[in-house]
């Protein structure tokens, strides 16, 4: 049995009154695609912003290559390769593709932020920046900027982008949301060319994505995880199927 | 793949785009560089006087536009740091020390530590907040300055010397001093447009736009935003050492909120992010309000209002108008 790559021990959080994470506890280990479904307000994008940083559980422990990191800020636990990608698209519209993911690269090389050397023609970050777009098929895109890509593109950059800081585990927020079919399935190909390389925790809606993709399932809903294991037998699971996947048929 | 190196270095840097933000610059500082001719070939000289002063405000946008237009952060307190610079050189050349290789570091040292105390606190805050601290830490400064009161206090105080520099006069004269200031605004365009083109600038620049992004890919964005925070406070800070030399006179008047608010103006009127367009805000901003004030004496009623329209109606300000008549509405 691998040393799992990211863990969360009896993670809680509530909004006031209101449970987002109720006790969560689960692991991805090295190479892993876990997959973390739930209806829509079941605290998955809660649960990966506490996992990045962006918010603080009011308990619990999130260890990430056996170092607890809940006391980390995002950058902190971004420099020690956890990337991770946003439900609502987060790019730099203005920069263009190459200069987005040239940020991840810049992250990770030495003097990542010298005041005098001219970060346009830098070969140390545009080399890199360019494979990590031609691994997600967006390199003819490379001068574009950010913000003039389809939507399915972006979701391209985005995963390119935390390609770009050579990561251990990479957080996806609904990578296939708001995707139209065709974009859609090239996404899913993309993250099954990855799977076994990073560790990857996946938030989705799409079943036929989820259950394709997934070495892993946990159901989330009201803040809990009620049921984690092999896709079939989480599918398999009554509660579940009650819970939530019936609405589905 | 093996393509990709040199790809990268094309696709990185599209020559022509690079070509056509070089030629404004040059032309505004070629320009520049002619005036004491135009003087001489029967210019009224204090038109000479009028440019310098412009240029030395321009020294102060441009490093306002550091954080405002690159970095966005808005900073109702920069006429603090053209204040500190001009007391600091005021008070020691009513000391016995007019060597600007003297008083510039100390303007610097005590610019950068100001601002990285205040800078520190301020940005902790965001937005409105961020706006309002600024505001009170450069209010904080005048009154400290009115309260100086071996130095003029509430009056000011009055210089009887001009800096040298190492050892030469050359501010006695108002063309040396105009080529002196000249040459101060060039370096200080030349080291934040470097500055602004870097990996830290890329930082501050993404940062601006995106700030969670730039977290999670691993940077700290408050520390960047404070570094910049520190480099624009020592560049305007090098504006008022030129100011006293300029008015041989200093006074809180030079930190009033008022003065912030011009700086903002002048940032905004020239376009914000482009740099030459802070320059070209501070001049045309500075020769209106000569013009303006000749006709009426009510010239700041006029003026605001003019201003507000005339960023409304361009988007970009002077700069962004010039683009769009240059290039056809492209880049
Ligand atoms: N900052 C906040 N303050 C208060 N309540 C919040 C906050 N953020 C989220 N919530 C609430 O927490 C619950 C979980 O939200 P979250 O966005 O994590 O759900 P989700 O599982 O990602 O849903 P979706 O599938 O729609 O993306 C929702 O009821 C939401 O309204
Ligand atoms: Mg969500």
């Amino acid at each position: 049995m691998k040393q799992p790559v990211l863990t969360l021990e009896s993670v809680r959080k509530s909004f006031g009154a209101l449970k987002v994470t109720d006790d969560v506890s689960l692991s991805v280990a090295p190479g892993e695609l876990h997959a973390l479904i739930g209806p829509n307000g079941a605290g998955k994008t809660t649960l990966v912003h506490q996992i990045s940083g962006m918010l603080k559980p009011d308990s619990g422990a999130i260890r990430f290559r056996g170092e607890d990191i809940s006391a980390l800020t995002p950058e902190k636990r971004a420099r020690r390769g956890l990337a991770r990608t946003f439900q609502i698209t987060s790019t730099i519209a203005s920069l263009s593709v190459l200069e987005n993911v040239a940020l991840g690269v810049q992250a990770k090389v030495a003097h990542p932020l010298s005041l005098f050397r001219n970060a346009a023609r830098d070969a140390a970050l545009n080399r890199p920046a360019l494979a990590a777009l031609e691994a997600v098929g967006l390199a003819d895109r490379a001068e574009v900027p950010a913000g003039r890509l389809s939507h399915g593109e972006k979701r391209a950059l985005e995963l390119a982008m935390a390609l770009a800081l050579e990561p251990a585990a990479i957080l996806l927020d609904e990578p296939l949301a708001g995707v139209g079919r065709e974009e859609g399935e090239r996404l899913i190909e993309l993250l099954s060319s990855l799977k076994g390389r990073y560790a990857m925790l996946l938030v989705e809606h799409d079943m036929a994505a989820v259950f394709a993709l997934a070495d892993k399932v946990s159901v989330l809903v009201y803040g809990r995880v009620i049921a984690s294991g092999e896709p079939a037998a989480v599918r398999a699971d009554p509660a579940v199927r009650e819970a939530y996947l019936g609405e589905e048929g | 793949m093996s393509t990709a190196p040199a790809l990268a270095e094309t696709v990185a840097a599209p020559a022509p785009r690079r070509r056509g933000r070089l030629l404004l610059p040059i032309l505004l500082f070629g320009l520049l560089a002619l005036a004491p001719l135009a003087v001489s070939l029967g210019m009224p000289s204090g038109w000479l006087a009028l440019l310098t002063r412009a240029m030395i405000f321009a020294i102060a946008a441009l490093s306002l536009d550091l954080i405002l237009g690159v970095g966005g952060l808005v900073s109702f307190g920069h006429a603090a740091f053209l204040g500190i610079g001009a007391y600091v050189t005021g008070i020691m050349i009513t000391e016995g020390q007019a060597e600007a290789l003297l008083i510039l570091p100390v303007v610097l040292g005590i610019c950068a530590l100001f601002a990285a105390i205040t800078g520190a606190i301020c940005l902790r805050t965001r937005g409105v907040t961020f706006i309002m601290i600024t505001l009170a830490f450069g209010q904080m400064v005048y009154f400290l300055a009115q309260a100086l009161s071996a130095y003029g206090g509430d009056d000011g105080l009055t210089l009887y010397a001009k800096s040298t520099i190492a050892g030469l006069d050359l501010f006695s004269t108002r063309t040396g001093f105009f080529y002196c200031v000249l040459a101060a605004l060039a370096g200080c365009y030349a080291l934040v447009r470097i500055l602004v083109a870097s990996r830290f600038g890329r930082i501050l620049r993404a940062a601006r736009e995106n700030p969670v992004r730039v977290s999670v890919t691993g940077f700290d964005v408050t520390r960047i935003r404070l570094v910049a925070y520190v480099i624009s406070g020592m560049v305007a800070g090098i504006a008022g050492f030129f100011l006293a030399n300029h008015t041989d006179f200093v006074s809180p008047a030079f930190m009033s909120w008022q003065r912030s608010g011009e700086l903002i103006f002048m940032a905004v009127l020239g376009g914000v992010g482009s740099l030459h367009g802070a320059i070209i805000g501070a001049i045309a901003y500075l020769i209106a309000e000569d013009g303006l004030s000749h006709l009426t004496e009510h010239w700041r009623v006029i003026f605001g209002p003019l201003i507000i329209l005339f960023v409304l109606f361009t988007r970009g300000g002077i700069v962004g108008m010039l683009r769009k008549l240059g290039g056809g509405g492209g880049a």
